[in-house]
């Protein structure tokens, strides 16, 4: 008995016959395709990224705050959360432990959330202006629960990471990831449902809300 | 799920006499196709973009067989294990082995189609597996007795919440809430725990990209991270027809997708998954696996119905559907609704066993036109009625009408009789009015609007007098 696999493989080949100089040439096509990927049609790249970033972001119902350099960013982000009133309790990606988060009077945990913790600090591999999305890449120092499991999201986006489209993210992370990553998350604001008589509730699984710090500025 | 689509007529009776469902279909009928129309000012150039999606599909449709070989190749070089399903059944089958091998109790499910197809819950349930929906829509279905969606993107948007209020407080036994809000958080409560004790995730696949040997899964609400990052094991259940190129190519289509379904410039959350957890990561499965099944889609590869491969299961086509805004989409009798389920569901079930989802249209044409991946849908709808007509499987009244028909159109005096005598009897219905009340010989094409009445004359006897009065 032949496997399903090469049941379907073998049924998809006799509709579309080839002879194997054409099956060769489309193979070459193949390898061509993905070794050089095309882009498609794209808005128009706006002037200012990361001023659009940040509008898009908004309308995504992200918060937006900017910060000079990195130093500030565990007090910027102590300032939100007292703003907001929300627990002084984070739990830090290790990729950002360096940071003096003690020195901003915050309970601080470095490593991956946990179902009780309420605040999740990431940084960003890249973001993208055109839709105002996160780009989230997993890894040991960057675990993807941290934009998943907490009620709210801290995410730092270095202002030189704010590229015009996915295209472009897409295109550095071909370029600079050494292993790619087990997940690839694309964040656009707080995790949301219209499925009750298509009303927009925040919050349904994952985060009630996404706060963006964008970083030098 | 079970085929009701052979019922299409008196499901639609039913569906029309139902009050409280023709009010839940009115209450959000055109704000998806409103938003939708909003959302395309933030492309430049919509047709640019449609005709760059409809390429890309079209393009992996010609050579599917090379490009799967070339998705299983990436996809187990990064450690995932792909396997093959003839249907939903070997699907099930395959599913409930991988579950036994890993030693799974609990199964969280985000939303996939073909699972539905293959009525996997129902098979896990046999098995002792708990499967557990997560996405709002579907889980409100579970809980109500394992009822079917009826819509692809919207699976309860039947439903008021007055309707979701009661079911909530007799399932969860919790004090009714009112507040659209306060049942969302009471289900996100209810499914927290699901989601952390899980053993499997299961997931359906909105792309696969070869590039990468990934699977692309696209959500509002996080259900879908949730389910692919907790458990130990992640398993893909998806057709054979979503592979597409590139990372490009699927920067491409989320410009289309989420704004032909909801209006969205981007869905809330867009993953890319590739393989397992790596060594020193905190999360993600340790095992993935993708079940890819044909279920009826081989052989439409290189057929008159091969457009139809390239759907990307937006919704709009319903969302435009005159028939599906009034009838709702349990009407249809099988998992896919509106135009797509007009073709898809003859397609994979036998033309045989849905007679009536090609007629149940009107051939406007607003699915063709706001398809993201242009396929023609009243094109097949009208290829599929010619195919009932090819296998006699029209009604013999219907025949002899059409034979009729065509001995009367090639005998021009026969034909030009025939007219003169139905505007003759219709000027009789109308009795000097401008529009017939009720239709004498058929009665039920009047039940909900008049007929106009036509003019005194044919116009060939009109065209023949002018023609007369020119020549003298
Ligand atoms: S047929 Fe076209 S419009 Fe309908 S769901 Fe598929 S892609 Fe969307």
């Amino acid at each position: 008995m032949t496997s399903a696999r090469d049941d379907i493989l073998g049924r998809l080949r006799q509709r579309r016959p080839r002879d194997d100089a054409m099956r060769d040439a489309t193979g070459e096509e193949i390898r061509r395709a993905i070794a050089h990927p095309e882009r498609g049609p794209r808005p128009a790249d706006a002037e200012d990224l990361v001023a659009r970033f940040v509008e898009r972001a908004r309308a995504m119902t992200s918060s937006t705050d900017v910060c000079p350099d990195t130093g500030q960013v565990p007090a910027r982000c102590a300032a939100w959360l007292r703003a907001m009133r929300l627990p002084l309790a984070v739990v830090v990606a290790p990729a950002l432990a360096d940071l003096d988060w003690r020195g901003a009077a915050l309970s601080v945990r470095i490593g991956a959330a946990g179902r009780d913790d309420a605040v999740g600090v990431t940084p960003c591999f890249r973001a993208i202006a055109e839709t105002g999305t996160l780009m989230l890449c997993s890894g040991p120092a960057t675990p993807a629960v941290n934009s998943l499991l907490p009620q709210t999201h801290i995410a730092i986006v270095r202002s030189e990471h704010i590229v015009a489209d996915m295209e472009a993210a897409w295109q550095a992370a071909r370029a600079e990831l050494t292993a790619w990553p087990r997940a690839v998350n694309f964040v656009s604001g707080p995790s949301r449902t219209a499925d009750i008589e298509q009303t927009i509730v925040l919050g349904a699984h994952g985060p009630y809300r996404v706060h963006v710090l964008v970083v030098g500025t | 799920m079970e085929i009701r689509s052979m019922h299409f007529v008196d499901r639609v009776r039913e569906r029309l006499d139902d009050p409280e469902l023709q009010r839940n279909l009115k209450r959000t009928r055109g704000r998806n196709a409103a938003a939708r129309a909003a959302s395309l000012g933030g492309l430049d150039d919509f047709d640019a973009v449609r005709a760059r999606a409809t390429e890309i599909r079209a393009s992996v449709l010609r050579d599917l067989d090379l490009w799967l070989e070339r998705f299983e190749r990436e996809a187990t070089a990064r450690g995932a294990t792909v396997l093959w399903a003839h249907d939903g059944d070997e699907a099930c089958r395959l599913i409930i082995d991988i579950a036994r091998r890993h030693d799974v109790r609990s199964v969280v499910k985000s939303k996939s189609m073909v699972s539905e197809e293959a009525g996997l819950n129902a098979a896990l349930e046999a098995a002792g597996i708990r499967p557990v929906e997560t996405d709002l829509g579907e889980y409100i279905l579970q809980i109500n007795d394992n009822e079917p969606p009826s819509h692809i993107i919207m699976p309860v948007i039947h439903k008021s919440r007055e309707q979701v209020t009661e079911l909530f407080a007799r399932v969860h036994g919790t004090e009714p809430k009112t507040d659209i809000e306060a049942l969302t958080r009471e289900a996100r409560e209810r499914l927290r725990p699901a989601f952390l004790g899980a053993d499997m995730g299961l997931s359906g696949g909105n792309f696969l990209v070869a590039e990468t040997g990934s699977v692309a899964i696209v959500t509002n609400e996080g259900n879908g991270r949730l389910c692919t990052t907790m458990p130990r094991v992640h398993v893909a259940l998806t057709g054979i027809e979503k592979v597409i190129p590139t990372l490009d190519d699927l920067a491409t289509l989320l410009r289309i997708l989420p704004r032909s379904a909801t209006g969205q410039a981007i869905s809330n959350y867009v993953s890319l998954l590739t393989g397992t957890k790596h060594d020193g990561d905190a999360d993600g499965p340790a095992h993935m696996y993708f079940v890819l099944v044909d279920g009826g889609r081989a052989d439409l590869v290189g057929s008159d119905f091969e457009p139809m491969l390239r759907c990307i299961r937006c919704g709009a086509c319903m969302n435009h559907c005159p028939v599906y805004q009034t009838v709702g989409g349990h009407a249809y009798g099988w998992v896919y609704t509106g135009p797509m389920g007009s073709v898809l569901t003859p397609l994979f079930q036998g033309i045989g066993n849905a007679r009536d989802l090609p007629q149940a249209a009107t051939l406007c044409n607003q699915c063709g036109v706001v398809c993201p991946v242009s396929i023609p849908l009243p094109d097949l709808m009208r290829k599929l009625r010619e195919k009932q007509v090819e296998r006699g499987m029209r009604p013999w009244t219907e025949r002899l009408a059409m034979r009729a028909w065509a001995w009367a159109a090639a005998r021009p005096w026969a034909y030009s009789a025939c007219a003169r005598a139905a505007v003759r009897y219709l000027c009789w219905l109308a009795g000097g009015r401008a529009s017939i009340p009720v239709m004498g010989l058929a009665p039920g094409w009047t039940s909900q609007r008049d007929f106009p009445a036509p003019a005194a004359r044919t116009f060939r006897d009109m065209y023949a007098r002018q023609r007369r009065g020119r020549a003298s």
